[in-house]
């Protein structure tokens, strides 16, 4: 098991620098970052020669790329145009992003998963049609209309929630931008658990169970449930990265000030820093919940090992 | 009991991952709500926050409130009045003597000398420092050594400064400009604290001004509380107990919560909301004129652009667009079609003149399409418009401006817009003489002169000359401008110049761009200035 976690870690290595140099040169393609500084004027060309020398920009490619790593292990993602430290760009909107996160995983497996147990368990009865057509409307209208109503509806005309979300960001003011941002995640996790759910149920051990006399209960949640869950885990735990860089939408709707509204500013004044910074830590996010998920599998099924 | 020890395993990897996420979210809990204080939207200025180094319209906002200048522009008017400054007097408009006024201090305490000035423009013009707006400083002697183009600055500070007393300094510019004096409003010229030298990163964290307000806290990018400074000098004290200015995503947003009665005002009104603002808002709606001008501009550094006959090309498109029409159904008018190269909001006074396009700004498709003719055709037979995708409506009005011109010369392929993914990377393109056809450009004023409006953008080699349009008579008009003492003579030199424009048409223009504001019913006194911001200091809290 520990030499697993530690050859998946090492396979991280690769994937790593091979995201961060993609990420790196896409950035670099878009062109001059100092000429979008100075408005619709020409910086004066000393002064763009002096900031391309401070941001590194004066040096070719690999270099820059060189440099760039060098400091990232160092702990130095370098400073964004408006003379802001990376890190400190990173400090504020991590948690903002992780929290907006957890809020909205903790709807799909809450009641993603109830859900879908819920229908799995009576399929073709007129709950599971219902559920089944709303899960469809759900997934079929975008984000941003979805987040919009709810912002109008809830915000404006019935004034339950405020529209915006303030600077400190607490759990209770993403509660409905949590929501708006698991909303089509939601709809799958219910799916994906109906379908497993109602495969599983006509399974061996189900029957063994069912047959030994355990209470219904239990042969749902330790027998039925366990195994089904397999799949479920394995698209919450991707979603995680998912939702992560995919806020962008919902961040900007609601006024959030997280990993979305940072790389998007980074992306639209082409700040390499910035944008390479966020990415690198996203893809860290990423990789890493997708080692929790391969984990998590061994526990949800005994059978699966790791050597 | 093998799954016990994975999950050992994974409930360890989850525990450090929620420990990563609790660390970090502390909350200051939620600012101080009392009455009187404003609630604005903002955006996230582009640069850090000093005076020489804020060139966009959030930042300068900041400056705006912390700081005061020599001069400060009128907000109604635009007239250049007297602010820290006594008097500033030439006797030939090259060599200038700044009395400051008594009494003027900065809100740490400090005094506000003649030193405070002088070492705030060495530092702004010191190509050290990286000062975006440090060719403000270029009139002044001794700038081609602290800011030479190539190479190290090879002196620490300008010659033409010199500190008398600490009341008093001098000014030594390179040539004669008559107008001078009324360019010291721009925040770039603002006094400094020597806190600023002394723990620049602290100042940086935390400015400190002379203005009516002081900053109570500042999260970058998130929010800044100002506050009124009671002991502040000037008359032009603050109404209200405070701003908040809080940076939103989307102005989108930023409606929604004016509509939510969460914020006060929005000094952007997005263009989707256009439609209702007037149902939604009623009086408290405001859409008048700014200092800025859009037009198209030509590339001159293209032989085909440049030679002769090209000049009727130009009149001919600019004939064939229907401003009139785009500026309703596009901007619901929230643009003026223009009839210059300035903007109306010089006054008469100031050289703004309805005249001088004349005919050749209004719309008339038999016209145009003679005129286009008759200049031999448009060079390639089609007119490219470059413009940046990324932010504003640029596709919607460009997109119709082609629509416009291909219509008026009966021709599908006569004009096409030319999207370009960012605004750096269209601006790069721009200065690097690299688009051809036309290019969408924009000019914003820095203060209310038509030297301002004319020079940087027309003048032979000037710093905003993308095009390089160059014209000899042209050059030597703005030269004898800037040299006359007499300031209506000046303004008049300036036209002559402008009627050069209308002959040659470097730039087509299109129209003037209105800043438009919405407010709540909490407030009151709402008003934007000539650079659409809004006056923050006049703003009473009902």
């Amino acid at each position: 098991m520990g030499r697993y976690v530690i050859r998946r870690l090492l396979q991280m290595i690769p994937v790593f620098f091979g995201a961060t140099l993609l990420i790196f040169l896409m950035v670099n393609v878009m062109g001059d970052p100092i000429a979008g500084l100075c408005g619709d004027r020409k910086c004066d060309p000393a002064t763009a020669a002096q900031l391309k020398k401070e941001f590194g920009l004066d040096k070719p490619v690999w270099q820059q790329y060189a440099t760039y790593m060098g400091n990232v292990f160092t702990g130095d993602f370098g400073t964004a145009f408006n003379g802001q430290k990376v890190t400190e760009l990173m400090s504020s909107a991590f948690p903002v992003t992780l929290r907006l996160t957890l809020v909205a995983v903790v709807f799909e497996i809450v009641i993603g998963i109830s859900l879908g147990v819920l229908t799995g368990l009576r399929r073709g009865k007129p709950v599971d049609t219902v559920v089944l057509l709303l899960t469809l409307v759900v997934i079929s209208i975008p984000t941003f209309v979805t987040g919009l109503l709810l912002q109008l509806l809830l915000g404006v005309e019935w004034g339950v929630i405020k529209p915006s979300v303030s600077t400190e960001a607490t759990v209770d003011e993403l509660i409905v931008p949590g929501l708006v941002l698991a909303s089509v995640s939601l709809a799958y996790v219910t799916r994906l658990t109906r379908t497993s759910i109602a495969e599983n149920r006509r399974a061996d051990y189900v029957r063994t169970a069912v047959a030994k006399g355990l209470p219904r209960r239990r042969v749902i949640t330790r027998h039925l449930l366990r195994n089904s869950l397999i799949p479920v885990v394995t698209f919450i735990g991707t979603d995680v990265g998912a939702l992560m860089g995919g806020a962008i939408v919902t961040e900007r709707i609601f006024n959030i000030h997280g990993v979305g509204f940072q790389l998007y500013q980074g992306i639209l004044r082409q700040s390499t820093q910035t944008v390479v910074g966020f990415v690198t830590v996203l893809v860290l996010v990423f990789l890493l919940a997708n080692l929790i998920v391969d984990l998590l599998y061994a526990v949800l099924d005994p059978r699966i090992r790791y050597a | 009991m093998r799954g016990a020890t994975h999950a050992k395993w994974a409930a360890g990897a989850v525990a450090v991952a929620l420990a990563a996420t609790a660390c970090g979210g502390g909350s200051s809990g939620g600012g101080g709500d009392g009455s009187g204080i404003v609630g604005s939207s903002w955006g996230d200025p582009q640069n850090p926050l000093e005076p020489a180094n804020t060139n966009e319209v959030q930042g300068g906002k900041v400056l705006d409130m912390v700081f005061r200048g020599l001069k400060r522009y009128d907000p109604k008017t635009g007239e250049a009045k007297d602010m820290i400054a006594e008097s500033i007097e030439s006797k030939d408009s090259q060599n200038f003597t700044v009395k400051l006024k008594d009494g003027w201090k900065f809100s740490n305490g400090e005094a506000v000398t003649a030193k405070s000035f002088v070492d705030a423009w060495n530092y702004g013009a010191h190509l050290k420092n990286n000062q975006k707006n440090a060719y403000f400083f270029g009139y002044i002697e001794g700038y081609d050594k602290v800011h030479p183009e190539k190479g190290n600055a090879t002196a620490e500070t300008l010659s033409g400064l010199k500190v008398v007393d600490s009341k008093t300094f001098t000014v030594k510019l390179t040539q004669k400009f008559s107008t001078w004096p009324e360019t010291l409003g721009y925040p770039s010229f603002a006094p400094l604290p020597k806190a600023f030298f002394d723990n620049h990163e602290a100042w940086l964290s935390k400015p400190v001004g002379n203005g009516p307000y002081t900053i109570k806290s500042y999260q970058k990018g998130s929010k800044m509380e100002l506050r009124k400074w009671d002991d502040y000098k000037g008359d032009d004290k603050a109404q209200n107990g405070g701003v908040d200015l809080k940076v939103y995503t989307d102005n989108n947003t930023a409606y929604t919560d004016l509509m939510a009665g969460n914020l006060d005002l929005v000094d952007d009104v997005p263009a989707s909301q256009l439609k209702n603002v007037k149902s939604d808002l009623g009086d408290r709606y405001i859409n008048t004129p700014a200092g800025i001008i859009q037009t198209l501009a030509f590339p001159f550094y293209d032989e085909k652009w440049d030679k002769a006959g090209a000049e009727k090309v130009r009149q001919g498109l600019s004939r064939a667009i229907n401003r009139d029409q785009i500026t309703d159904t596009i901007f619901q008018k929230t643009r003026t079609p223009a009839k210059d190269w300035t903007s109306p909001v010089l006054g008469e006074d100031g050289g703004y003149s309805d005249s001088v396009c004349g005919d050749l700004c209004k719309y008339d498709a038999a016209e145009a399409k003679k005129l286009v003719e008759e200049g031999g055709g448009i060079p390639g037979g089609t007119l490219k418009i470059s413009y940046n995708a990324d932010t504003g409506s640029h596709k919607e009005w460009v997109d119709a401006v082609c629509n416009s011109i291909n219509r008026a010369l009966g021709n599908d392929k006569a004009c096409v817009g030319n999207p370009i993914g960012t605004f750096a990377d269209f601006r790069s393109q721009a200065s690097q003489q690299k688009l051809d056809g036309a290019w969408r450009a924009g000019w914003q004023m820095d203060y209310p002169l038509i030297q301002n409006f004319l020079e940087p953008n027309y003048f032979t080699d000037a710093s905003s000359n993308d095009g390089k349009y160059s014209n000899k008579d042209f050059d030597k008009l703005i030269n004898e401008a800037n040299g006359e003492t007499d300031a209506a003579k000046a303004v008049s030199k300036f036209q002559d110049a402008e009627k050069i424009l209308a002959k040659d048409m470097p730039a087509i223009p299109l129209w003037y761009q209105n800043g438009s504001a919405g407010y709540s019913d909490k407030v009151s006194d709402v008003a934007l200035n000539q650079f659409s911001v809004p006056v923050y200091e006049e703003i009473k809290v009902n």
